[in-house]
């Protein structure tokens, strides 16, 4: 992570839709070259945010920076540095997929080479199609090559793998990889804990409108954070037990088994996954408000 | 400024591939025009007195289906296709998009109208414009405020699945009452009373009188002021209603 300003800049932001309050102050900081994921479920404020930072939606109230802009006023010097993958795919039916990389390169001062976009994007052998005829997930990848032909700082993906088969779900997954290489900085949404896991530096979870926790997806929870041990005793038997401090379980199950003259059957320690911590935070926090 | 015109030059010329790439908007905004003109000439063929209306009345309609009925309908479309708020993200500056969109409205109400000048010279028996001047000036007047009111319109329909019932809930109405298929005179007071108040009957009387008549642009003053005005309003809406995203329902 590079030192110095961040690239994003999120202070108590706030919006509502009528009586709906979508977001209900909202702090966070995205640093340049950082993957940061906004997690939660449907309705939780995440595309509002996300389209707040893009400049589509006005604040009600709050700070907001983007790449030193306030995204409400849309400078273009800001859109020219700023590439977006909306959740919606829809293009113009009757253009090629080179002639609209070549198209949007043209919006932009310095466009990245229309071939080496269709590489990344991995449409090189789709260049000549119609978009019209594109699957969903070709659609996609366009999404992605128009939002990098401009060669953009930091990049938005909104929910980029929703309904996606894991094929193309790895395929997308590369893609956004590919792009914190070329040291991007990318904010994305999902509701998909394993591409938050596997995607992003940090995490913040979402819901109703609030950041219930952020963090690395592996640091996440830390507070309550505790070992899993599971394992099968001399009978047969199963047995499972959190804890803070596995050692001393541990030295028990094996020096026991060693006595035994027998081996540990079964055994396995784990950490919380992200889900667990997701689905504790997001029940819990539920229950507590009504 | 150079580089907005260089955007918009860019985006005209894409909206010009895209548009013969579909068959159905080249149809609806280029062929039924000419269409009309071949059947309603032929019906008419007899009376010259009825061919010297339907000529600059066709052109009339030309501009009103070129501009208007196609914006409203294309808007609506890219506006719920998403592309319309993909484009708001880009640098592309909107006054070059809608440059864009509305040079080639421009294009294809100019390229219309050659087509029935000279099918009115060769086959129709209406001579050469008598009014060259008079005909730019109602061309671009016609094209100016139908566009506007075009992308006005737009805004108030609610999605692309009702966009053909919303467009030509005007467009009919508006084509029959402004007389592009008869001589307004011959119809009832009240009909001729909404015809005046409507842009196109008066976008009609200029082409009319530019193409047929001869009366010189000084008598087609008051016209011109009454397409002025509804290009103002049209101007006007289009700008302060335009979205660029569909609305969430």
């Amino acid at each position: 992570m590079a030192t110095g300003a961040p690239a994003i800049l999120v202070r108590d932001l706030r919006k509502a839709y009528g009586e709906h309050e979508a977001v209900r102050g909202i702090d966070f900081d995205v640093a340049p070259g950082e993957v940061f994921g906004l997690l939660g479920p449907n309705g939780a404020g995440k595309t509002t945010t996300v389209e707040i930072l893009e400049g589509y939606r006005a604040r009600d109230a709050g700070i907001v920076s983007v790449l030193g802009h306030d995204p409400q006023q849309r400078p273009r010097a800001l859109r020219a540095r700023v590439g977006i993958v909306l959740q919606s795919t829809g293009m113009y039916r009757h253009i090629r997929v080179r002639e609209a990389i070549a198209h949007w390169g043209g919006f932009y001062a310095h466009p990245r080479d229309v071939d080496e976009v269709l590489e990344i994007a991995g449409l090189t052998e789709k260049a000549g199609a119609m978009a019209r005829t594109l699957s969903g997930g070709q659609m996609r990848r366009l999404d992605f090559a128009l939002a990098l032909v401009g060669d953009p700082e930091l990049i938005f993906l909104d929910e980029p793998t929703t309904g996606f088969d894991p094929a193309a779900r790895r395929a997308a997954w590369d893609a956004i990889r590919s792009l914190q290489d070329l040291g991007k900085t990318v904010v994305l949404t999902t509701h998909y804990l394993d591409e938050a896991q596997a995607l992003c530096d940090r995490v913040a979870i979402v819901k109703e409108g609030r950041i219930l926790e952020m963090g690395p997806p592996a640091a996440l929870g830390a507070g309550a954070s505790r070992y899993r041990v599971v394992w099968r005793d001399e009978r047969g038997l199963l047995h499972e037990r959190e804890l803070e401090d596995p050692t001393a379980l541990l030295h028990q199950l094996t020096s026991a088994a060693l006595a035994r003259g027998d081996g540990l059957r079964d055994i396995s320690v784990t950490r919380p996954s992200l889900e667990d911590v997701y689905l504790e935070l997001t029940a819990e926090k539920a229950v507590g408000r009504d | 400024m150079t580089e907005t015109l260089a955007l918009t030059w860019r985006q005209y010329r894409l909206e010009r591939r895209l548009f013969w790439r579909n068959p159905t908007a080249a149809f609806f905004n280029f062929f039924l025009p000419l269409l009309f003109l071949a059947l309603f000439g032929a019906i008419f063929s007899s009376n010259q007195n009825d061919l010297d209306v339907i000529v600059p009345g066709i052109a009339g309609l030309a501009v009103m289906s070129t501009t208007f009925s196609a914006l409203a309908h294309n808007l609506v479309f890219l506006r719920e296709q998403g592309v319309l708020k993909r484009m708001r993200g880009t640098p592309l500056p909107g006054t070059a998009y809608l440059g864009g969109i509305l040079a080639n409205a421009v294009t294809n109400a100019a390229v219309q109208i050659a087509l029935i000048v000279l099918a009115g010279r060769l086959f129709f028996g209406v001579g050469w414009p008598e009014d060259w001047l008079e005909l730019a000036v109602f061309v671009v007047a016609g094209v100016g405020c139908l566009a506007a009111l075009g992308i006005a319109y737009a805004h108030v329909i609610p999605n692309f699945d009702a966009a053909p019932a919303y467009v030509n809930i005007v467009f009919l109405p508006v084509i029959f009452i402004s007389g592009v298929f008869y001589d307004v005179e011959n119809a009832p007071q009240f009909l001729r009373d909404i015809a005046q108040a409507l842009p196109l009957t008066h976008v009609i009387n200029g082409l009319s009188g530019a193409m047929v008549t001869g009366a010189g642009l000084q008598h087609h003053l008051s016209d011109l002021l009454v397409v002025a005005l509804w290009a103002a309003a049209g101007a006007f809406f289009a700008v302060r209603g335009f979205s660029w995203d569909q609305r969430r329902s």
